[in-house]
């Protein structure tokens, strides 16, 4: 899938963030024509390129910050934004040490350019993993201020003053005791000629004026009035729509299909074969769609047309038999584990999950003999301009990429699957032709969340406290797939992140393994939480049977492990007293807790739920406590643990995506459920003040509900829920 | 021929009778406000209002609506509901990634227009055909609580 | 079962056959209620009551064939969902006795009918019996089809030889001991086939008696419609007073003002049968949306027309289904009065109908867009027993019409046998005239026999 270009390996995110920034080397050039300054910065892997960027690419997008003559401050967007705030974060970043107004700074997005617009956590053009924040943080606060010292600088110079005694502060460089002022588009030529400061010293944190403070985001005014332009309403003279169906069965492939009755439905113009598909051409999404139900269409349904999820999680739960690559060792497992007063053993799963997100697939391309043009939302635009360069044999350069809105990513929006089944269908249009999935098609050839099969174990002493750990994670691997150089040794960090070195508790003996087992019939992918999603649901799940068995609090057990991590115990502590831990619930009802370190960020939930006499579960309420570090914009940080608590909430109740005859049993939201408002608890949350680095917020607070609700059902019916979702495993029999 | 009266401007299309209005209005008209969303009426992001009621236009055959007054996402802030919940919408910033917020602020709309102090059960009621993924759900209960309260 | 059980159990099958038949259960002819005087069709001075309607006269055989093949809705039980039309594979799940799957009826030499004579194809329609002499299950209603003259019978054969051949082996029939011996059918046909073909009634106008060759002969409208004994045989005395089939309730559809379709105007039944829905009466769904959808739409509105002729002439009778009287609730308020309900206890019912339902139905049951998605006067929601309404909120249905297909999705696997128990029982007494009580064991049991 999509290209195998060398990525770097996805290390300890803090060194690479320390490390990455220490290793930047920042550059300058003058505008000629039009004037303007331009600051870019050079990621370590793109070093070696720079005196070609700088004869030849200094103009332009290569930059983040670009300034004109008419004042206008320009930030050429890295991130992409699905809603979870980036464009005005990132804005706020810069504004912040550049001393402009949020609304002084327009946004453009960037071109597919890994050398200049890679995220440094991730090593190329790409955003996920909740990493825009932690990753951008000093970058763009460091473009903002090399921008503001230069033009000071120029300022001084002009007026042959101190540049000490300047000041910069909204869009105008001042001399306080003269009480000269020039805004910034007068000093951009000046400033343009001055050598780059290679150390800028970056404010305060106690002088930020924006950052940490609620901003209005940039992107919504548009989002309610049917302005904002998502993918999907991409619209092109001449256009034509197109509708897919892929071959039912993964891996399958198209044997034939009699089209007659398709092209003689009104407005349908062509019907386009691929390999493992057909499309629909027509003057409109209707007659596509009319087309495609039309066809008569046979598949060979090849290899897996048997498989059924029942054998794959068998496969699974042999393969998890044997020993895993080691992710972590401390002590002595093997020595500490029969030696202790109890043991306590479990088998965790986690289904296969579709992301669904609001806006279908949908990719628009124009494929013309010397060019390719591309209009989509998608989370990794360099991959999606690689691809079409692929399918077209074209050269990257002859590739546009037009990055919209995302409707959603979730995660999905990782994978370029979509844009590459696109540019095979244009290219045997004529003219631009917008391609969209039914809802249909995008939960049945998604890319999905693996299933996982997880063996614990855990030796307790006479006080019932763990002093042997086992956990041994069975999944497929994302990155084997979708970062190759990053799979090393065959360990997958991503299917052990939250389990491995990110385990907050304190435990003498740790042994945590993985076993990579790929299974057929589909293919696995991001979802939103990644890694953790799944294990922080099973050791918080786990961690809350230990306590059972030692006849404890679950929080009073959690906090007697948390002694070595000061801001996991805070957020538990602030979660139970704001949610009133212990506090009396009608019998029907019941707390969970569930605590938390991934992305950076700390956070504890504590879900109150009711289950019903038929087994009915509901979530009322939900506390949340985070600490994210440095907090750039606190209104979209509550609204992104909102979201990604609902999110998680429909995926633990009902969440499954299941195969029989190598088909994906689910269709569209009648049995694919999501989270209606009506189902939607009242949700708190709580902030944690902190200078730390800060931390990812898209996805921790779908990571540590799922576990917080089975532990509050077990609190109520005393079942344990081993296995996701909830669905009828608590119906009366 | 299908005669349309959308957003106060006539439109005469040559449509089948059975095109779903939707497709209508995205693909022939050009109003990309209303999105698509499941198709089958599952999730409201279609949600249009015909002669000031709120419908999904996924499944509504554009002959059905012939005649009628249509107003779609780029139209409800002329009405007073409409731009009330516009208004709230931004104030409370329940927008995330945007994509079904045409549709829940279209059936907001149509709510405090026919029920202009909703309770908490009945904005419920009336959203609960409106799936977002994002999870926007407690800033929209909270923005239709304040549109409702602004008189 | 032990062996000495299944000795038992075919013994009594037999002396059961023997006594009960020739007292109670012999069919008698499906048209004898009228009186008057039934002749053979070769002595009828009237109109010819078989065969296509006049537009279609001239038409050479197989376009004939194709409108009797779909006035005798092959189509509905010889196409498996998701397979190829007339390739067979439904499966027929009959209580005590196992599962039938229907026959490819394309002309496959091999897997299909394409070896078939013209007698062996008439055979099987008329007697029973298969290609190689087997008897066949009545699960084909041959019962009916026996009243099918040849070169209607032929007819339709040449239509279905004009089908693209479809290789398609259906799975074996799994059927228990003593259903699995074929020849007790011996016995069962001469209890339950009329065995002759149609008889034309002299005292009947010709709308009649083109009715009750469409609605007998070709429709076979009483195996869904009419109660079957003991043995599986229809039960004449019950002639289309409603039965329970695969789950679904097939209504009543006797002249009974009360139960059946007797207030119902002309253009009602019609616009039923050729539509799937008639204003404040009912819409059709599940089963009988498929027949709607594969036979009765393509019929004339002169064969409707005749069709309802004859329906409204069948002896009234009281409901055997169990469907309630249909009364038109008025239309409430929308959310308030559904709030309202709330307090009643409904709350689950109410929640999933908010999300899953009102889109389409509307808070006050009058269907959004679609007058077949209103509830008003609709017999399903009337049914105390909630029988349809379970089956369509677990399974879905769907109709073309003339505006287009019209579909509702199955919610079974996105929602819990509670939840679905709660919507239905919501939905009864809300939009009905008397709640159900269905449970969530009763929907568990449903799901499990679909
Ligand atoms: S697209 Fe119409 S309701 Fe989902
Ligand atoms: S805001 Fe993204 S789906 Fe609602």
């Amino acid at each position: 899938m999509g290209l195998e270009r060398p990525l770097k390996p996805i290390k300890d995110k803090a060194k690479i963030l320390s490390g990455g920034v220490s290793r930047r080397s920042f550059m300058v050039t003058s505008a000629a024509a039009g004037g303007g300054l331009l600051i870019g910065f050079y990621l370590p892997q793109s070093i070696g390129a720079k005196a070609q960027i700088v004869t030849t690419e200094a103009f332009g997008p290569n930059a983040f910050v670009r300034i004109r003559p008419d004042d206008s401050v320009t930030l050429v967007m890295p991130q992409v934004e699905m809603g979870q705030g980036t464009y005005t974060s990132m804005s706020m970043l810069i504004a912040e040490e550049l001393e402009v107004d949020l609304a002084q700074v327009t946004l453009e997005a960037a071109p597919p350019d890994d050398r200049l617009y890679a995220n440094p956590l991730l090593g190329f053009q790409v955003t996920g993993g909740s990493t825009s924040v932690p990753a951008m943080w000093e970058p763009l606060r460091r473009a903002g201020a090399t921008a503001r010292i230069m033009l000071i600088a120029a300022a001084a110079a002009d007026w042959n003053v101190d540049s000490m005694s300047c000041r910069a502060e909204k869009g105008w460089v001042a001399h306080p005791p003269t009480g000269q002022r020039l805004n910034y588009g007068a000093l951009v030529d000046a400033a343009a000629k001055l050598p780059v400061p290679d150390k800028v010293a970056l404010k305060d944190p106690k002088d930020f004026t924006l950052i940490g403070t609620p901003a209005k985001r940039l992107d919504t005014p548009d989002k309610v009035n049917g302005k904002a332009q998502f993918g999907i309403d991409a619209m092109l003279p001449g256009m034509k729509f197109a509708t897919v169906a892929a071959c039912p069965v993964f891996g399958g492939k198209l044997a034939s299909v009699d089209d007659s009755k398709a092209m003689a439905v009104k407005g349908v113009r062509q019907v386009v074969r691929l390999d493992n598909a057909v499309a629909v051409v027509g003057d409109h999404m209707w007659a596509a769609m009319q087309g495609l139900a039309a066809l008569d269409i046979d598949w060979d349904e090849g290899p897996n047309a048997k498989v059924s999820t029942a054998d794959i999680v068998h496969q699974m739960d042999i393969a998890s038999q044997k020993p895993g690559v080691v992710a972590r060792s401390d002590g002595d497992v093997a020595k500490a584990m029969p030696g202790a007063a109890r043991k306590v053993e479990a088998v965790y799963e986690m289904p296969f999950l579709a992301h669904a997100a609001m806006e279908p697939m949908n990719c628009t391309v124009h494929v013309t003999p010397d060019g390719c043009e591309i209009w989509v939302g998608i989370q990794v635009v360099s991959r999606a301009q690689a691809t079409a360069a692929q399918v077209t044999g074209l050269p990257l350069d002859k590739i546009q990429v037009h990055n919209h809105l995302l409707g959603g990513g979730f995660g999905r929006r990782l994978d370029v699957d979509g844009i590459t089944q696109a540019v095979a269908i244009a290219k045997q249009v004529e003219g631009p032709v917008k391609v969209v999935w039914s809802r249909e098609e995008d939960i049945q050839h998604d890319v999905y969340r693996p299933y996982y099969y997880d063996r614990l174990a855990a030796g307790l002493d006479e006080q019932g406290l763990p002093v042997a750990w086992n956990h041994r994670v069975t999944g497929s691997s994302i990155l084997a797939r979708w970062a190759p150089p990053a799979f090393v040794n065959g360990l997958d960090e991503d299917a052990v992140n939250g389990a491995a070195k990110e385990l907050p508790y304190s435990i003498p003996n740790i042994l945590v393994e993985y076993v990579r087992h790929e299974p057929p019939g589909l293919t696995t992918g991001w979802w939103r939480g990644v890694g953790p999603t799944h294990n922080i649901f099973v050791i918080e799940s786990f961690i809350d049977e230990l306590a059972a068995a030692a006849r404890k609090d679950p929080i009073e057990y959690r906090r007697a492990l948390l002694g070595k991590s000061a801001r996991a115990l805070g957020v538990l502590n602030l979660a139970a007293e704001k949610a009133g831990w212990g506090g009396p619930l009608p019998a029907s009802v019941g707390r969970g807790v569930a605590v938390q370190y991934a992305m950076g960020t700390y956070l504890s939930q504590i879900a109150e739920v009711e289950v019903s006499k038929d087994g009915e579960v509901r979530v009322r309420r939900v506390v949340c406590a985070v600490d994210c570090g440095q907090v750039v914009n606190p209104d979209t940080i509550v609204a992104q643990i909102e979201g990604g608590i609902i999110f998680g909430i429909g995926a633990a109740l009902w969440g499954e995506i299941t195969l029989k005859n190598g088909r994906v049993e689910q269709h569209n939201f009648n049995d694919y459920r999501v989270l209606r408002i009506n189902e939607a608890p009242l949700i708190e949350v709580h902030l944690v003040k902190s200078t730390e680095a800060p931390g990812g917020i898209g996805e921790p607070g779908t990571i540590g509900i799922a576990p917080a609700m089975a532990n509050a059902v077990v609190a109520v019916t005393g079942k344990r829920i081993r296995k996701l979702p909830i669905k009828d495993q608590l119906q009366p029999a | 021929m299908a005669t349309l009266l959308i957003n106060d401007q006539t439109h005469e299309l040559d449509v089948p009778d059975d095109m779903p209005l939707l497709w209508v209005l995205r693909d022939v008209v050009g109003l990309t406000g209303t999105k698509f969303g499941c198709g089958v009426a599952l999730c409201g992001a279609c949600t249009v209002h015909v002669d000031g009621r709120s419908i999904r236009s996924c499944i509504t055959p554009v002959a059905s609506v012939a005649g009628k007054k249509v107003t779609t996402i780029e139209a409800i802030g002329e009405t007073s509901s409409g731009k009330k919940i516009q208004q709230a919408w931004l104030n409370v910033e329940v927008v995330q990634c945007g994509y079904c917020q045409s549709g829940q602020i279209m059936s907001a709309a149509a709510l405090i227009e026919s029920n202009p102090n909703p309770s908490d059960a009945e904005i419920d009621a009336a959203m609960s055909g409106n799936i977002c993924r994002c999870g926007t759900y407690p800033r929209i209960r909270a923005a239709i609580k304040q549109a409702s309260q602004s008189a | 079962m032990s062996l000495s059980r299944k000795l038992v159990a075919l013994v009594v099958v037999l002396v059961t056959v023997a006594v009960l038949g020739w007292l109670t259960l012999r069919s008698r002819d499906p048209t004898a209620f009228a009186g008057g005087k039934r002749v053979d069709l070769a002595d009828f001075r009237g109109p010819d009551p078989t065969g296509v309607p006049q537009s279609l006269a001239d038409a050479d055989l197989a376009v004939r064939g194709e409108y009797l093949t779909r006035a005798s809705d092959c189509a509905a039980c010889h196409t498996a969902p998701g397979g190829k039309p007339f390739s067979g594979g439904l499966a027929f799940k009959l209580p005590m006795i196992g599962t039938l799957y229907s026959t490819n009826i394309t002309p496959d030499p091999e897997t299909g009918i394409g070896a078939w004579s013209d007698d062996e194809f008439v055979r099987a329609l008329h007697e029973g019996v298969g290609k190689d002499g087997e008897r066949l299950y009545p699960a084909f209603p041959y019962t009916s089809y026996t009243l099918m003259t040849r070169s209607d019978a032929l007819a339709i054969k040449a239509y279905l030889f004009s089908l693209k051949a479809i290789k398609y082996t259906p799975p074996p029939n799994d059927v228990s001991f003593p259903f699995n011996q074929r020849y007790l059918m011996t016995f069962w046909n001469v209890l339950f086939n009329p065995g002759h073909r149609f008889q034309p009634n002299a005292d009947q106008p010709a709308e009649w008696n083109r009715g009750a060759y469409l609605v007998e002969a070709l429709g076979h409208c009483g195996d869904c419609h009419t109660p079957r004994n003991i043995l599986f045989g229809l039960k004449s005395h019950q002639k289309f007073a409603g039965a329970l089939i695969q789950g679904w309730k097939a209504y009543n559809i006797t002249p009974d003002p009360k139960w059946g379709i007797g207030a119902w105007s002309d253009a009602q039944i019609g616009d039923y049968l050729s539509h799937g829905h008639a204003d404040q009466r009912s819409s059709a769904s599940g089963p009988m949306a498929e027949v709607v959808d594969n036979s009765l739409r393509f019929l004339t509105d002169v064969d409707i027309r005749a069709m309802a002729t004859y329906l409204k002439s069948v002896p009234a009778l009281s409901d055997a289904s169990g469907a309630a009287a249909v009364q038109t609730p008025s239309t409430q308020d929308q959310i308030a009065k559904s709030v309202g309900l709330d307090a009643g206890g409904q709350s689950l019912g109410l929640q999933v109908f908010e999300g899953a339902c009102a889109s389409c139905h509307s808070f006050d049951g009058n269907g959004v867009i679609f007058a077949h998605a209103s509830f008003l006067g609709n017999r399903t929601v009337n049914d105390p027993a909630g029988v349809n309404a379970t089956q369509a909120i677990l399974e879905g249905t769907h109709l073309h019409t003339t505006r287009g297909k019209i579909f509702m999705p199955g919610f079974g696997n996105g929602y819990s046998d509670a939840e679905i128990a709660a919507v239905v029982n919501f939905v009864t007494g809300r939009f009905g005239t008397s709640a159900s009580a269905v449970t969530a064991d009763q929907v568990a049991t449903r799901r499990q026999e679909n």
